[in-house]
């Protein structure tokens, strides 16, 4: 199992469109953090405009855990995309090529081959939530430093103390890349259906546009909706940075995404092992 | 004076030295009553036939005869309907590792990993293949197919000749007991076709190899295999030695001589006459058993005629065409 995740894995960043994700993340954050370093006074402005007027900030607020907080806030629900590029393809990008035949003649069991294209997929894309991690947190702490957090939920005002951030910066991008996984089982099972990687990809941005959508209107019909889409959960690694941290719903949500992942996988593998290769 | 024997005559030789005693032989391929349907398409019929070791056995068949869908279902690509597949006398689905171990397989047209190279391909192949492949193996098959100055080159950028080369390679890599090569020669040059012919040959003579051989091009099979079956609408048609189907009954057997007077007196007078079909200039052509081709070398031979060829005319294309017409 292990040649076989090596081996996807090769392929995986073999291709050039793996690559697009990073040098996305890698263009953009710079960009923004460079445009926050230019305009430092506006920013901070911008940032405590509703605050302005009660109270007196003293301290490096602007600094490298403020800006990865409003970055990953601001692009969390992007990085999906980039993710499809890579997940739809692994299994309909073998179809389309026409080497299901040349994999599938091998002494390897179609579990191994879905397990192994799969555990690539979560690798991958926890890898891009990792690069998002370092650029934004590394290049941050080299413009702007560390300080205190300060975080402004809908009726209040956080604010937490240098030592008191890492922990939490650590868990919510390990939530966000559990989120990632998600997207990743949905892409990859579309890629299961279909033999052109397009469909899986266009399927995929598809419907987390839509769930998205659907999670923001505040109707009753999708009001109710709303706790089985995974979509709902992608934002809650927000949770992280209230205080006292809401565990519960945190274990809540983390359970609906693992068992997101494990229904899909499961399908995924369930209509693999029956597929007729005709490609 | 001299006699050349060309064409198929020169094939029935060939088989002549691969004959064997199919009773006490090991089959290394049996299927029984397979069957497989897409939607309303029947494609396999109640198809069974058996594949003896050291067997090169021709399966042919006119396009959407079932081939493919048969060799799919050989290298468990697609699961039959119904009815039992055994290779090397174990079932195909509880041994199927075990089978694939010892089986390599070209599958219509080979596709690779265009963004690899063709080292990489058969690196990654071989690593899945269940046998430790050492590298210079994956540089003498690429020697084999004639690869070995282009594999450090993308397979995107081979033509597909040189991806059919490197589809043979692929399928020699764990140096297999039982080879299926679905349309070997595809898109090659004739030198090419000529080559992977002969390597089909090599396999077979000296390395003892299985080799199932699928191909749209009679000739190639009529060269190279010693066992046939042809299919038509899923279902066999006819299966047994290339000689025997090919050469059973009478044929038409084309003379060319030096001196047509002579030959036409002396053949008027004797009882080949009455083997006579027709005759053009120096062309003669004859209605003869196998076996008594050589006897009409003989005399020609002896009443000084100046035999310049002798050609069965009948092949494995007329034979071919027949029987698929009868039976579409």
């Amino acid at each position: 199992m292990f040649t076989l995740i090596r081996i996807e894995l090769f392929k995986i960043f073999s291709k050039w469109r793996t690559y697009i994700g990073f040098i996305a993340i890698a263009a953009l954050i710079p960009l923004i953090e460079i445009a926050m370093l230019i305009q430092k006074e506006r920013t901070f402005d911008w940032i405590t405009r509703s605050m302005g007027q009660s109270f007196i900030f003293v301290g490096n607020f602007l600094n490298t855990y403020f800006v990865s907080y409003l970055i990953i806030n601001s692009i969390a629900l992007h990085i999906p995309f980039l993710i499809t590029l890579v997940a739809g393809d692994l299994l309909a990008g073998e179809a389309t090529a026409g080497t299901y035949r040349m994999l599938l003649t091998r002494p390897v069991s179609r579990f191994k081959v879905v397990t192994s294209k799969f555990a690539a997929g979560l690798i991958y894309a926890n890898m891009l939530v990792f690069w998002l991690a370092l650029i934004s947190m590394g290049l941050g702490y080299i413009l702007f430093g560390t300080g205190e957090l300060i975080v402004s939920k809908s009726a209040q005002i956080i604010i937490f103390e240098r030592t008191d951030v890492i922990w939490r910066f650590v868990l919510a991008y390990g939530y966000a890349a559990l989120c990632m996984c998600v997207v990743t089982s949905v892409a990859f099972f579309f890629s299961s259906l279909v033999e052109n990687a397009i469909g899986p990809i266009i399927t995929t941005m598809a419907i987390i546009i839509v769930f998205l959508i659907i999670s923001a209107i505040d109707i009753d019909f999708f009001q109710k909706l709303k706790p089985f889409l995974f979509t709902s959960y992608m934002l809650n690694w927000q949770s992280f940075f209230d205080s006292p941290v809401d565990i519960d719903s945190i274990i809540k949500a983390v359970l609906v995404l693992a068992g997101h992942i494990a229904v899909l996988y499961t399908a995924t593998l369930l209509i693999f092992k029956r597929k007729d290769i005709l490609t | 004076m001299s006699c050349v024997f060309a064409g198929s005559f020169f094939n029935f030789v060939l088989a002549k030295t691969i004959i064997k005693d199919y009773s006490v032989s090991e089959a290394v391929i049996e299927i029984k009553n397979l069957n497989k349907h897409f939607k309303d398409i029947k494609a396999v019929n109640d198809l069974s036939f058996n594949v003896y070791k050291g067997d090169v056995f021709g399966f042919l068949g006119p396009n959407g005869a079932g081939k493919s869908t048969t060799i799919r279902m050989l290298l468990t690509l697609i699961s039959p309907d119904s009815g039992s597949i055994k290779i090397f006398g174990k079932d195909l689905v509880k041994h199927r590792l075990e089978i694939l171990r010892n089986t390599g397989a070209i599958i219509e047209k080979p596709d690779f990993y265009g963004y690899l190279t063709a080292y990489k391909n058969l690196e990654i192949l071989g690593s899945i293949s269940g046998h430790e492949i050492p590298k210079n193996r994956i540089m003498e098959v690429l020697e084999l197919v004639g690869l070995e100055k282009r594999f450090k080159s993308k397979v995107k950028t081979f033509s597909h000749g040189m991806k059919q080369r490197l589809g043979l390679a692929q399928s020699l890599l764990h140096n297999p007991e039982l080879i299926i090569l679905d349309e070997p020669t595809t898109g090659l040059d004739p030198q090419g076709m000529k080559e992977i012919r002969d390597l089909i040959l090599m396999l077979s003579k000296e390395q003892h190899k299985t080799i199932l051989l699928s191909s749209h091009l009679l000739n190639e099979v009529e060269i190279t295999a010693n066992r046939m079956i042809i299919i038509n609408k899923g279902n066999a048609k006819v299966e047994g030695d290339v000689r025997e189907l090919l050469f059973a009954g009478k044929l038409n057997v084309k003379v060319d001589v030096g001196n047509p007077e002579d030959l036409n007196r002396i053949v008027t007078e004797s009882r080949w006459g009455s083997f006579l079909d027709s005759k053009s200039n120096s062309t003669f052509i004859f209605n003869l058993e196998t076996k008594e081709i050589p006897e009409l070398n003989r005399f020609m031979v002896s009443n000084n005629i100046e035999v310049l060829s002798i050609v069965p005319t009948r092949s494995l294309e007329e034979y071919f065409l027949s029987i698929t017409e009868k039976g579409a």
